[in-house]
């Protein structure tokens, strides 16, 4: 492991002043990726596996999607504990929509879209023009959407067993033939494609960016801070709510209890994949890439019947190298 | 000239920051196709006016009239927006972004669905063709992080000359420019002069008046001293200008001569591009200034020395005997005192009451048996200090941050006081502090002379360091590159050291 990072950095110290930090660190984490995937087929026959693989795949797209939405908010110089509880809270919306009103499917994404995004324009409303810490904030939402998502369910598991379209939508496969790999995985790719557009592309994104960077600066050259950072929250809620229809579909079934503890895991991708906690640097890339580190160490490390509650002691390990290499890298 | 051609006019203009009154019954005025310097000594209010021009700080009382309309400018935007734009003094750039990206920050050309996707290869374009209008060499889409500063402030003047800019104040744009690059700047305020611009300009290098000025303006201790036209006023007379107080004249002078013990010797201090080859003796009872510009070097070698830096290589002595200090904790424990020049952030607690602050550096000296606080012992101390130097507050239980700068500056004194610290190191004592209450700061400063402590007092305003010091080291570059006695230093000769640039390597 060590000496083929050390040749990853020889190469990247070649090209130091072409890359920047956080591009560092994506290489750094792609090859982390692979020596994960070679460690773990070298220890176990069934690592390698197609239905392994997509095992990892299919693991690694509802965490994905929530950790876009938070890349953005840590972009900004901001933190979204909120996003689990909140993916939660849109699947009860989901839920009630389609098994309990009975109204269409796409009646019933749309509502636990609209719930994540209100549940995120509430935090960046709190955040931006309250001024409210955002680790206060969020963590406020975290408990709301939990608590509201008991609740609206009843405290019960709600199934979509009149809707089965529902959860083909996951976990049919548009792919077909040999490659029968779920649509949820392609939810992710999609929504990473979409993400990344808005992060490069649009205004959102380049004052994302801004405010992470020198957030007085951006305010003084005439940008409307609050009202950006409120849609950044937004944006991020939702993805949020994009996950909770996913998981929805993924489980055929809307569970209120589950949801806390999935912030850490999005936050840790995107730390992993180079988004900067001080603001200013990220990229969606590295950020699926980083969810990918997480799920195929997780698999891993269950196929060679590791404990879950050791699984748990690494990632958060991980995730303290991760910000860990940040600091080095930028005291350099 | 008729009152009409004022581009811009401001009159009584006040302002107050806790503690502080900043503006007092300030004007200026600035006519189309004119450069008007800003001059004053530091913390004489010249940002201070100039930011509330730029609609960044709200003023208290005042108006301003733009084209001869009175205007009100409670935000950048609507500054911007009536075509007045500031560079600052402190780099407002998002270092995270491109050249371009930072030029068009907030005003990108936008396309597509909700008008929401940048138009990137239109911004960096018209960058790159700004840039060539104004002969700076950069790349549009080189981070600002990677650049150098001087290139960072070549990228503010071209994002302020970007927008339509009809008054341009520029707050010591010079401060971190080579003198290649300082005349590149010149020619293009020219450039703009002769387009009917208006250029407020913000400088400490007075030599640079006669070069670029039409017009001067003298501030002093947030009042409006005189305006002046620049080819009929010697520099001289500037200088008296700006200098001629009579608060110092009132200030007892420099103590008795302080003893021949050296306390504190540095030898060969390096650390990094600001403290170079530093070597200075400290004796006891004495005042030693430090002169120079901002960004000479002279807070750095105060944090080498208290610990707060680390150095490169170099060596420092108390009492003879050789110092390892390799944290704040080792300095303080040395009785080696700093006081900042942001007290805010590095010397007080501000949430918490004086008493707390006064023994603050020194808890252990009130600790009990089982290791909690003996209330009355520190109660007892803190009434004490609060007597000595005469601390204005209403009770022990105040919370420091309610106070007055002066009173702030002696808090921090008497927790170092308190802590038995022997060397004092001032980094601008007197900033941010009404001038009624530097000339109190000053008779403690003596005080702790005569009885015998030793003091660094570093210092950007000239007569303050000539009054005070019985001698005065000037750094430039991170170099000593001056000693002068109290009795032989003039400004005229501090600023000479302090302009004296080694040749660059």
């Amino acid at each position: 492991m060590t000496s083929a990072e050390s040749a990853v950095a020889v190469a990247i110290a070649q090209r130091r002043s072409l890359l920047h930090s956080d591009a560092i660190q994506r290489v750094l984490a792609f090859g982390a990726l692979i020596v994960l995937f070679a460690i773990f087929s070298v220890a176990s026959p069934n690592f390698l596996q197609f239905d392994n693989i997509v095992g990892i795949l299919l693991a690694t797209s509802v965490n994905g999607v929530l950790a876009l939405g938070v890349t953005f908010v840590i972009i900004t110089g901001g933190i979204d504990l909120s996003v689990g509880t909140v993916m939660t809270l849109s699947a009860v919306m989901t839920a009630v929509f389609i098994s309990v009103w009975h109204l269409p499917l796409p009646l019933g994404i749309l509502a636990g879209l609209a719930t994540g995004g209100l549940a995120g324009l509430v935090n960046g409303s709190l955040v931006a023009r309250m001024r409210i810490p955002p680790f206060i904030a969020t963590l406020g939402m975290l408990n709301i959407a939990k608590g509201l998502a008991l609740v609206i369910s009843g405290l019960k598991p709600i199934y979509f067993n009149d809707t089965p379209e529902f959860n083909r939508l996951a976990m049919g496969s548009i792919a077909g033939g040999l490659l029968e790999v779920p649509n949820a995985v392609f939810v992710l790719f999609g929504a990473s494609i979409v993400a990344s557009l808005i992060l490069t592309r649009t205004v959102l994104g380049r004052y994302a960016f801004a405010l992470g960077s020198n957030e007085e600066a951006t305010r003084l050259s005439g940008v409307n801070v609050g009202r950006w950072k409120a849609a950044i929250y937004a944006l991020a809620g939702m993805f949020s709510g994009l996950g909770g229809v996913l998981i929805a579909a993924r489980l055929n079934s809307a569970q209120p209890s589950l949801g806390q503890g999935y912030e850490l895991d999005a936050i840790a991708a995107a730390v992993i994949g180079g988004t900067s906690l001080s603001g200013g640097e990220g990229s969606i890339l590295g950020t699926v890439i980083g969810a990918f580190i997480i799920s195929t160490l997780t698999n891993g490390l269950r196929i060679l019947s590791v404990p879950q509650e050791w699984q748990t002691v690494v990632t958060g390990g991980i995730v303290i190298l991760a910000v860990y290499l940040d600091i080095v890298r930028r005291a350099r | 000239m008729a009152a009409s051609s004022d581009l811009v006019r401001m009159e009584g203009i006040h302002k107050s920051f806790p503690g502080v009154h900043a503006l007092d019954d300030c004007r200026f005025e600035l006519r189309a196709g004119e450069v008007h310097a800003l001059c004053g000594e530091n913390g004489a209010g010249k940002s201070t006016m100039m930011k509330v021009l730029a609609g960044i700080y709200p003023k208290d009382a005042g108006r301003i009239l733009f084209k001869g309309q009175e205007v009100e400018i409670a935000t950048p935007r609507a500054a911007r927006d009536l075509g007045i734009s500031i560079i600052h003094q402190e780099l407002s750039l998002m270092r995270h972004l491109t050249v371009a990206q930072n030029i068009f920050i907030g005003r990108e050309p936008r396309t597509g669905p909700l008008r929401m996707i940048l138009d990137e290869d239109r911004i960096n374009q018209q960058t790159r063709s700004l840039l060539e209008r104004l002969n700076i060499r950069l790349d549009p889409r080189a981070r600002i992080g990677d650049l150098t500063v001087a290139s960072q402030q070549m990228v503010e003047i071209a994002r302020a000359l970007s927008l339509n800019t009809e008054v341009l104040i520029m707050d010591e744009p010079t401060a971190a420019l080579t003198d290649t690059e300082i005349n590149a700047l010149f020619d293009i305020i020219r450039q703009l002069r002769s387009h009917g611009v208006g250029v407020v300009h913000i400088s400490h290098r007075l030599e640079e008046l006669k070069l670029i000025a039409d017009r001067v303006t003298v501030m002093r201790d947030g009042r409006y001293v005189a305006t002046v036209i620049t080819d009929q006023a010697p520099i001289d007379r500037i200088i008296s200008l700006m200098v001629g107080r009579t608060i110092y004249e009132a200030t007892p002078e420099v103590p008795e001569h302080p003893s021949l013990d050296v306390v504190l010797e540095a030898r060969h201090l390096n650390r990094g591009r600001l403290v170079r080859d530093v070597s200075f003796q400290l004796r006891r009872g004495e005042i030693l200034g430090f002169a120079g510009l901002v960004g000479a070097g002279r807070t750095e070698v105060a944090r080498v020395i208290f610990g707060a830096d680390h150095l490169d290589s170099g060596e420092i002595f108390l009492n003879g005997k050789k110092l390892l200090i390799h944290s704040p904790r080792d300095a303080v424990s040395h009785g080696i005192a700093y006081l900042s020049e942001d007290r805010k952030r590095y010397g007080l607690a501000l949430g918490l009451d004086v008493e707390t602050n006064t023994v603050l550096a020194a808890f252990e000296k009130y600790l009990g048996p089982l290791g909690w606080v003996q209330p009355a012992r520190t109660r007892a101390t803190a009434e004490a200090q609060v007597r000595g130097l005469a601390i204005k507050t209403p009770s022990l239980q105040q919370k420091v941050k309610n106070l007055s700068g002066g009173n702030q500056q002696k808090v921090v004194l008497a927790k170092w006081l308190t802590a038995d610290a022997s060397v004092f190191i001032f980094d601008e004592p007197t900033r941010g502090i009404d001038v009624g209450a530097k000339s109190e700061i000053y008779r403690l400063l003596n005080n702790l002379a005569a009885q015998g402590k030793s003091i660094v007092m570093i210092s950007s305003e000239l007569p303050e360091v000539l009054r005070m010091s019985h001698r005065i080291l000037v750094m430039c570059e991170g170099r000593i590159t001056g000693e002068l006695r109290a009795g032989e230093a003039t400004q005229e000769a501090v600023m000479q050291y302090a302009t004296q640039r080694v040749a660059q390597l």
